[in-house]
């Protein structure tokens, strides 16, 4: 979904409550919900669709 | 050019390398290594018509793995996987740092609590104990007291996976409250910072007041001398300054030298493009760009001789 042409909209898949995300937002990468605060993970983007992100493992990092 | 980009995770890190990658028309492949599979000879990753291909795993045994792939496959991949494997054992940076007679920490490695506690002893309160692999001062313990030490090993013995037996003893370091934080290339240095903090960990991730920072010739000379121990790359070298008094801070007088604890092969800069005036992303580019004209050239040269 697009709301205007600076943000898409997607539903958050904890709450169902519809988020803005900014239009420019990649495949793969992690926002934070403003709903709570969790770390989402783009999955897709035609149409735009969000898990819950991995949680953190040992050998993430630099 | 036509990059490809190994990743699990898009962070504002390779937000900022995609974005510069894409204003200079090079074609990207991103590569999802959760979703390939590798096999002695081929993999399901779009690989075989990239020029260079970026590891940008998160993941540490991910990034060894699908680097070591890459490269058998005869695909240009930076990091290379043997800095990589280097670069990712605290053990074998450290050792790769003693051997280019780059100064570093003391260290000791042992296998047993009994021969770790020895190590602890012998280095004297305080000391360090790192796991081998892991990043953002993840479980480093500042050991104060022989107490201390018996009990963060039992629980160490404790954790489960086999690393956490490879006890990684090492003198602390007492700086002045900020260790320098380089991103470098081949050696040169693209940009550099303090990570301050009152907390012993000064990682930026850990939440470091980070400020840009000159280099002077010694620090120069010791970047590119950590970067070729490690066999090169895009590369975050740490450097902690020594004999600076630590109560006094680090504006008075200056460092007599630095000390290097470790080069990390998958950096992330995000907060170097936010502390320093230096455009990153752009400077990593054209390294890149660069890098992607020597790979092939050599390339091109290993098939005529």
């Amino acid at each position: 979904m697009t709301s205007d042409t600076d943000t898409l909209v997607a539903e958050d898949p904890i709450t169902g409550d519809e988020i803005e995300l900014p239009a420019d937002v990649e495949v793969g990468e992690i926002i934070d919900s403003p709903v709570t605060g969790t770390e989402l993970e783009v999955i897709s983007l035609d149409p735009v669709v969000l898990e819950e992100a991995p949680e953190l493992e040992e050998d993430w990092g630099e | 050019m036509k990059v490809g980009i190994l990743y699990s995770r898009i962070r504002k890190d390779e937000k900022l390398l995609l974005s510069e990658l894409r204003d200079r028309g090079h074609d990207v492949e991103k590569i999802d290594v959760r979703k390939e599979r590798f096999g002695l000879d081929a993999t399901t990753a779009a690989v075989d018509d990239l020029d260079i291909v970026v590891d940008r795993c998160l993941s540490t045994s991910r990034s060894l793995y699908a680097t070591r792939f890459l490269d058998s496959y005869g695909v240009p991949v930076v990091n290379s996987p043997e800095t990589g494997d280097v670069c990712a054992d605290k053990a074998k940076n450290s050792l790769a740092l003693a051997e280019a007679d780059v100064p570093t920490p003391a260290t000791e490695v042992a296998f047993t609590k009994d021969a770790a506690l020895e190590a602890i002893e012998s280095f004297g309160y305080p000391c360090v104990l790192k796991p081998v692999t892991g990043s953002w001062g993840r479980l480093m313990a500042k050991i104060d007291s022989r107490n201390a030490a018996e009990a963060i090993l039992e629980h160490k013995e404790t954790l489960g996976h086999y690393e956490h037996k490879v006890f990684y003893v090492q003198e602390f370091v007492d700086k002045p409250g900020r260790d320098i934080r380089v991103l470098a290339v081949d050696g040169e240095p693209v940009a550099a910072m303090t990570r301050s903090s009152d907390h012993w960990l000064t990682n930026a991730a850990k939440g470091g007041e980070t400020k840009s920072f000159d280099l002077d010739d010694r620090a120069l000379e010791l970047v590119e001398r950590a970067s070729d121990a490690v066999g090169g790359g895009l590369l975050g070298v740490d450097l902690m300054e020594v004999g600076v008094d630590a109560d006094s801070g680090p504006a008075e007088g200056g460092a007599d030298g630095y000390t290097v604890h470790e080069v990390n092969h998958t950096v992330e800069f995000k907060a170097l493009d936010a502390a320093t005036d230096v455009d990153v992303p752009a400077t990593v580019v054209d390294w890149l760009e660069e890098k992607a004209v020597e790979l092939a050239d050599a390339e091109a040269e290993e098939a005529d001789a």
